[in-house]
């Protein structure tokens, strides 16, 4: 990115806080199988009324596509924030067919699920430079140093934009979100499950804290 | 395997330490960087390998790094960015290098050869 360019997004950050952002877009990122499409169906659901935005299955990179629900406002904290929020596929280093195959998928749709995870991925890193803002997902359940969590973090710390970890799961007996928390303790981060829709205040009262 | 020194990779461009990263990978090199990639790197090389994955022929990298140190200037803080200081990398193919174990501190990998 050239010198103008970065003053250029740095001064809309600065005016942005000074006069006061009235929308921001939200990128929900994550590795596969995190909770990132059960969340933003949450989110939706509650803010806007409407019916799900994504499907969600079992099978990793089941988002292939980035999705994008405009004009959520969420009301938490005495105020308003008006949000868009992008559903983006599963990040990953590596897409084997194989993994796909042993959901039970055929040769021929595991390779086209691959196919289409790889187009996925790179989507989701181009949404990277048109967001105001990350909710990264993490699985309470799994180690949380991954190389996908520390990508984006950095990325966001680069970019100089605010980044909230929302540690999900925290329903499954072996959840330890506290792993997260010790993991990167220079981000805020919230308890949630997705499914059962635990701890959802907290968030959008994170939410509204650090986007609006 | 090959241990890249910081100098080297100081003396490359972005896209030239992606590519060197990549073909020697595809090859079944473990590579490691001395020095690292910054995160703007790294998602890059995620977004190439991406597009090179191909059916029984290469599925993909394992990359695994510290957290980037962040070092902040007043000229970065001017642009609105911070300056990350890449950390120690190792990258292999995915079906030869796995994560057994990752910390703050400490990263245990297993390769596996002739796969």
């Amino acid at each position: 990115m050239g010198v103008f360019e970065s003053l250029r997004m740095s001064l809309g950050v600065w005016l942005s806080r000074i006069f006061g952002k009235k929308r921001a877009r939200i990128g929900i990122y994550g590795p596969p199988n995190a909770g990132k499409t059960t969340l933003a169906n949450r989110i939706v659901k509650d803010w806007s009324g409407d019916g799900a935005i994504g499907t969600v299955s079992p099978v990793p990179h089941e988002t292939r596509r980035a999705v994008r629900k405009e004009g959520l406002v969420i009301n938490a904290n005495g105020a308003s924030i008006h949000l868009d929020i992008v559903d983006t596929p599963g990040m990953a280093t590596k897409i084997d067919f194989r993994e796909f195959m042993a959901y039970g998928m055929s040769e021929e749709e595991a390779k086209k699920r691959a196919k289409e995870a790889t187009e996925g991925v790179i989507e989701a890193i181009k949404w990277l430079d048109d967001l105001d803002g990350v909710l990264l997902v993490m699985d309470s359940t799994e180690d949380p140093y991954t190389q996908v969590n520390v990508t984006v973090i950095g990325n966001m710390e680069a970019r100089n934009l605010p980044l909230l970890i929302v540690a999900n799961k925290i329903d499954l007996p072996n959840a330890a979100p506290s792993r997260i928390k010790a993991a990167f303790p220079q981000h805020p981060v919230v308890q949630i499950s997705a499914l059962e829709g635990n701890n959802l205040d907290e968030l959008y009262h994170a939410i509204a804290l650090h986007f609006g | 395997m090959d241990l890249i020194s910081e100098e080297k990779l100081n003396r490359m461009t972005s896209m030239e330490k992606i590519r060197l990263i990549l073909d020697k990978v595809k090859t079944g090199r473990i590579v490691v960087l001395e020095s690292g990639l910054t995160p703007e790197e790294e998602v890059r090389l995620i977004e190439m390998t991406m597009t090179e994955i191909r059916v029984d022929e290469f599925s993909g990298i394992e990359i695994e790094s510290y957290p980037a140190k962040r070092e902040s200037s007043f000229v970065g803080r001017l642009l609105g960015r911070n300056s990350s200081k890449g950390r120690m990398t190792v990258i292999g193919p995915a079906n030869q290098l796995r994560t057994v174990e990752k910390d703050q501190y400490q990263i245990s990998t297993k390769v596996s050869v002739g796969d």
